[in-house]
């Protein structure tokens, strides 16, 4: 096709979490100057810590309260993250724009009812026919909104009706991974003339036991008192679930040049592969991207996000793997975005894709998120950050968010 | 590079070089296609598990496979294998264990079901806990990696990656009933994009079970004529009251016309264009204008670079719930106007059921396995047409008919619509 590849701008965020609502009350908190202070809850879960969701005002974003009866909590916040986004880039409302604009949202499942759970399986526990007693618990308990609020590509569904995006729809669903391949997948579009503008995001809710039992299947979640990502490290290692709804807008530079929208930086690269994480695996993996992206990475120090779940053996791995830039004389300046935020699954890699740009666009790097010596400090004006965002299960990205006026190094 | 391998568009061509199926109707394209050519029903009474007190006791089931208890992904993933093995081996394409090219599955939300709900709350580590705190304590105390393996949104995914060797990220999506479509639609943008030559789009969905079946009904989605399975489904027909719930897979291998040619493989078809549009209006009804799906079978046109009589048949969405079969005839009027008179259009619904996550990578299967026999698979069940539904339906009986392209609806609950367009390989 085409040889001239378009650029992708970020010209739109939305971002609520434990620690707030929008991109000042990150900032605020997390470049103020000293160590951050994460919010943690260890008693609502407990033993399990999370990061809690912030109250948000539905109400702002999602007017009709026949809409908000449709829904439940995740598909709440991230039905309000993407109405967020579409406001900063100046979408919203813009019906002609709305039209033009593709989705690509990441998704796990809704909302299961917890309560008419528990009273299910007691009953049929304790059932002679426990069949037939299933069958007529689910009959009289379901309930057909909390179906469709269950649905993964009801967000999206609700998306469309409460914002009015209608081009494309897609749902991608896996974890981790589906954040980065919706990211990924926009990207390669954009570049490729396949759409100009995209919504992109996902959301996840940590104060969800339902959630929780599908990595604690395997064993996979940190117990007891919080502690940041690293120090998790030489303790088995374990992940603490996180808040958050992240929507990106991703536009090329000629669209967001000819409406006058500004960028806050530019995906340079998004890089991503997989194995079945036999040990080493992942590092390797991770090495054979890190090849895709060097060339436009020099020497000297660099800031890094990691979005390291805090499972082991993957989260020394992933550690080696950053360690080992060394080899290339690049210094980074590593963040456990997991640390502040947690593990926010399908949120993560679009809640990196934000916090870097959000660090490009201000013009200088976030403190370190803890004292454990492993994050350095970063002085001046980042001009470009690089992301990495491997799976607690599978699969493994790196990313190259950088300034949107940098020379664009294309080898290919 | 001549100019043959590019389409109106410029860009590469895509084409199938291989396609696997299994459905309620049998394994295999060769088992599918007697079947659909005469007019059989998959559909039967469900004996997986008690249906005792459920309105709706049928469905076209595929029996479990697996050592114990049924356990949907493992059901999705054998049947998503089954497929894959046979479109794969078809193709002739890389070297067992190694697809040369990105996957692309359509696969439903995983969660965890009943039968292993109450396994795990059956365990004594939970003392006298109950719920969800019982669950976990269960689990905390446990062994359940294989679990683990299978009940992320990921999983099945994954498990084809290992097996077919395919290449990068697997892509696991879900745009409800169009998620079929929508996985033969992300390998033709990779292919497009210059990214691959070659990528394989699968769906699958095997997850008929009490709570799916319950949920369905409380969306009066369901057809409920349980004393006459196999004349449930009844597409287009007056009498229509939903759709029967259905198991199955397809997988499509695609390839650039270029790369297939290169390596001198058989060219089943040709995807001609791929067209899209999310409705507002309602989480499980269409604008009452059809707009949207308008917009979507008209956008698969221009990107087709086709007009309305160019297409010989429409393999249509055809669930035969009341509101589908008649917004998609609206929706046809609109975007195809004269050009819908004397165009057949048939439901493959009707024999197979609605395989959900799956329906519209078969029905874009049984698609080009309908251009190549030049033999139109029947709307059964169609013993009184809708009369308000004014189309050729191949009612009942298969027509022997040339048909060059083909149009593929897929529409689904949230509002995600997808259209396919088919036809044979160019001269």
């Amino acid at each position: 096709m085409s040889t001239k590849k378009s650029e992708v701008w970020v010209t739109g965020i939305g971002l609520v979490s434990s620690l707030g609502e929008g991109l000042e009350t990150h900032w605020a908190q997390l470049a103020a100057g000293k160590t951050p202070v994460p919010s943690v809850d260890t008693e609502d879960q407990a033993p399990y810590p999370v990061h809690p969701i912030v109250d948000f005002d539905i109400a702002t974003q999602i007017p009709k309260r026949s809409d908000q009866r449709q829904m439940g909590q995740w598909q709440h916040l991230g039905t309000y993250a993407a109405g967020l986004a579409l406001d900063d880039a100046g979408i919203a409302h813009n019906p002609e724009l709305l039209a033009a604009t593709n989705m690509i949202v990441a998704a796990g499942g809704g909302e299961r009812d917890l309560e008419v759970d528990a009273a299910i399986m007691e009953v049929v526990s304790k059932s002679d026919h426990p069949g037939e007693q299933l069958n007529e618990s689910l009959s009289s308990e379901l309930r057909p909104t909390l179906f469709l609020a269950q649905l993964s590509n009801l967000m999206a569904g609700n998306i469309s009706i409460v914002h009015g995006v209608t081009d494309s729809s897609r749902t991608f669903m896996g974890e981790e991974m589906a954040g980065v391949a919706a990211v990924e997948t926009a990207v390669a579009q954009i570049q490729n003339g396949q759409g100009n503008v995209f919504l992109v995001g996902g959301a996840y809710i940590s104060e969800r036991v339902d959630m929780a039992m599908l990595m604690e299947f395997g064993h996979t979640l940190w117990q007891g008192d919080y502690k940041p990502v690293w120090s998790r490290e030489d303790q088995g290692g374990g992940m603490i679930m996180g808040s958050a709804g992240a929507f990106l807008i991703l536009e090329s530079r000629e669209h967001a040049q000819a409406r006058g929208i500004k960028p806050y930086a530019r995906i340079n690269k998004v890089v991503s592969d997989r194995c079945n994480r036999q040990p080493g695996a992942a590092r390797k993996v991770a090495e054979r991207l890190l090849e895709k992206v060097s060339d436009h990475i020099p020497e000297g120090p660099l800031p890094v996000l990691s979005g390291c779940s805090g499972v082991q053996p993957q989260l020394s791995e992933e550690h080696d793997f950053l360690n080992g830039l060394s080899d290339s004389g690049i210094r980074p300046a590593i963040r456990g975005v997991t640390t502040m935020f947690g593990n926010t699954l399908e949120a993560q890699f679009p809640v990196n894709v934000i916090l870097a740009s959000l660090a490009i666009s201000k013009g200088k790097f976030f403190d370190p998120f803890d004292n454990s010596g492993i994050e350095q400090e970063y002085t001046g004006a980042p001009e470009r950050v690089l992301i990495s965002s491997w799976g607690h299960w599978r699969g493994e990205s790196l990313a190259l968010v950088d300034t949107p006026d940098a020379p664009l190094r294309e080898k290919d | 590079m001549n100019q043959s391998s590019k389409d109106h568009m410029g860009r590469p061509i895509v084409v199938v070089t291989g396609i696997g199926i299994v459905t309620s109707l049998g394994e295999g394209k060769e088992d599918n296609w007697r079947n659909l050519t005469s007019g059989v029903s998959g559909v039967r009474k469900i004996t997986r598990f008690p249906t005792d007190g459920l309105r709706t006791q049928i469905a076209g089931t595929i029996p479990w496979q697996g050592e114990g208890r049924y356990c949907a992904p493992v059901h999705s993933l054998t049947l998503a294998k089954k497929s894959a093995s046979e479109a794969i081996a078809q193709s002739n394409i890389g070297s067992i264990g190694s697809f040369p090219g990105p996957l692309f599955v359509a696969v439903s939300p995983a969660e965890t079901n009943w039968d292993q709900r109450m396994q795990i709350y059956g365990g004594t580590a939970g003392g006298d806990a109950t719920g969800y705190d019982r669950l976990m304590k269960n689990v905390v105390a446990g062994d359940f990696a294989d679990y683990y393996s299978l009940y992320q949104f990921g999983s099945i995914a994954e498990h084809l990656a290992d097996e077919f060797g395919t290449r990068g990220l697997p892509i696991s999506l879900t745009t409800a009933c169009a998620s079929g479509a929508t996985s033969v639609q992300l390998g033709v943008e990779a292919i497009r994009r210059g990214d691959t030559d070659a990528a394989l789009s699968i769906g699958t969905d095997a997850e008929i079970c009490e709570e799916m079946v319950v949920r369905f009904n409380l969306l009066s989605a369901l057809s409920t004529q349980n004393d006459d399975p196999q004349g449930a489904s009844k597409p287009f027909s007056k009498t229509r009251d939903g759709f029967v719930m259905a198991e199955g897979s397809a997988t499509l291998v695609l390839e650039s016309y270029d790369a297939a040619k290169a390596r001198g493989a058989k060219i089943l078809g040709v995807v001609r264009g791929t067209g899209e549009r999310a409705d507002t209006f309602h989480r499980t009804r269409s604008k009452p204008d059809g707009s949207a799906i308008i917009d979507t079978i008209t956008r698969s046109l221009a990107d087709a670079g086709m007009s309305p009589d160019e297409i010989d048949y429409i393999n249509a969405h055809g669930t035969s719930t009341p509101e589908n079969d008649k917004m998609e005839y609206l929706a046809l009027s609109e975007a195809l106007g004269g050009a819908l008179d004397g165009t057949p259009i048939s439901s493959n619904k009707s024999m197979i059921g609605h395989t959900l996550s799956a329906a519209g990578a078969i029905e874009a299967a049984i698609s080009l396995l309908t251009i190549h026999a030049g033999v139109i698979p029947p709307t059964i069940n169609c013993n009184e047409q809708d009369p308000n539904i004014l189309m050729d339906v191949v009612p009942n009986v298969k027509r022997d008919q040339a048909v060059n392209a083909v149009m593929s609806n897929s529409f689904g609950f949230g509002g995600q619509n997808v259209c396919l367009i088919f036809s044979a390989e160019p001269e």
